[in-house]
């Protein structure tokens, strides 16, 4: 599967989770309090900058990532030219792009089990209302296991129908490919049990 | 217990693949991708609770840094934009399209799925999504009505009419597959 992850290894990368996590938090409500055009500016040049820090390999994959977005920003540019208000478009769509490449800078230098542990670490105080969290951990690793064979169905049934028609595959290959989940999900389920389920 | 988590998980992986599977095509040959109606077959097909668990996994997963948004999209940044109250809104739209389910239970089942679809993965969605941009962006009504609901309405709407021509299918084939519609837990 591709990876948000950066390529290469930062010093960003040693920084604890939480920390970077609490310290987006703070430049995204600053960013959504500032309303100045060059102040805008000037953040998504620092932010740039933060891209640029780690070289040239890093710098590419942080811009493919925010390449994306241009539906999104075509939309904001298409509405702020017709109804002529041009500074605030331009401010608006300098914040969208400084508030995402600063989100982005910390899922790329942050590994996927270190978010997980955040993420347990969050739901710990909804054991009170009665999560299971080490369910909730095992159906983390679940999604995780389960997504390629998903997609391995997915093919293969879309190659049985193209064998089949001559017509692209429709919406009706969703219908086998929900009950192959679902038959899977008993099969998972019942294993599961059959080595003692959750008991802690 | 056992069950329930594997569905969730199942069904939240389910979304996923749904938006990494190619395309799909109408028959008029508009490619869509799969997976807002993956969001409202969770509610449809596992009902309220476990639809929003399901979903609520999904949000956390692409959170967490997972690129399993259509188009390999994911982590935070996702979430910083003006339209980021669609994510936010899924499991709630999820919710909704299963109670409707859960409450309606007389009738064809993919009618009832697809009023369920809208009114659950578009009118409970947009509720969410449009008043959270109107905050974010910051934009009047009629410009969010106009940016963050007209672009993606008519694909929405062929959504829903699927997801209930789905759910129909799946409770004509195994009347039990459809968990919105059976007690067993």
């Amino acid at each position: 599967m591709i990876s948000l992850t950066s390529p290469v290894r930062t010093r960003a990368h040693d920084w604890p989770a939480p920390f970077k996590l609490f310290a987006l938090a703070v430049a995204t409500f600053v960013l959504f309090l500032v309303n100045d055009l060059w102040l805008m500016g000037a953040a998504l040049a620092v932010t740039l900058g933060l891209y640029a820090l780690p070289g040239a390999v890093f710098f590419k994959a942080g811009i493919r990532r925010l390449k994306v977005l241009w539906p999104f920003l075509v939309i904001l540019g298409v509405w702020h030219l017709v109804t002529a208000t041009y500074e605030e478009g331009a401010q608006i769509i300098l914040r969208l792009l400084a508030a995402v490449g600063l989100a982005n800078l910390v899922t790329m230098t942050t590994a996927l089990n270190e978010m997980i542990e955040v993420i347990r670490w969050l739901a710990t105080p909804l054991r009170r209302f009665g999560l299971h969290t080490r369910a909730l951990e095992l159906a983390i690793a679940l999604v995780i296991r389960i997504l390629p064979t998903l997609v391995d169905n997915g093919t293969r049934l879309s190659d049985a129908w193209r064998a089949r028609s001559r017509r692209r595959p429709g919406w009706r290959v969703v219908v086998p490919f929900t009950l192959l989940a679902l038959d899977d999900a008993d099969h998972l389920a019942e294993a599961l049990r059959a080595r003692g389920g959750f008991l802690e | 217990m056992e069950r329930n988590v594997v569905l969730i998980a199942l069904f939240a992986a389910l979304i996923a693949a749904l938006g990494l599977v190619p395309k799909l095509t109408l028959g008029s040959g508009i490619p869509i991708t799969a997976q807002s109606m993956g969001i409202m077959l969770c509610g449809t097909v596992l009902g309220a609770k476990r639809g929003a668990l399901a979903v609520l996994l999904f949000v956390v997963l692409v959170a967490a840094g997972l690129p399993l948004l259509a188009g390999g999209r994911g982590g935070l940044g996702v979430f910083t934009t003006p339209w980021a109250g669609f994510y936010f809104g899924f499991p709630i739209a999820a919710f909704v399209a299963g109670y409707v389910m859960e409450k309606w239970t007389s009738g064809n089942v993919s009618v009832i799925a697809g009023v369920a679809a809208v009114i659950g993965g578009i009118g409970a969605l947009y509720l969410v999504a449009v008043p959270y941009y109107m905050v974010m962006k910051p934009a009047g009504l009629g410009e969010a009505i106009l940016t963050a609901m007209v672009p993606f309405m008519p694909g929405d709407l062929i959504k829903a009419v699927l997801a209930g021509l789905i759910t129909g299918a799946l409770y004509k084939a195994r009347p039990s597959s459809v968990l919105s519609r059976t007690n067993a837990a």
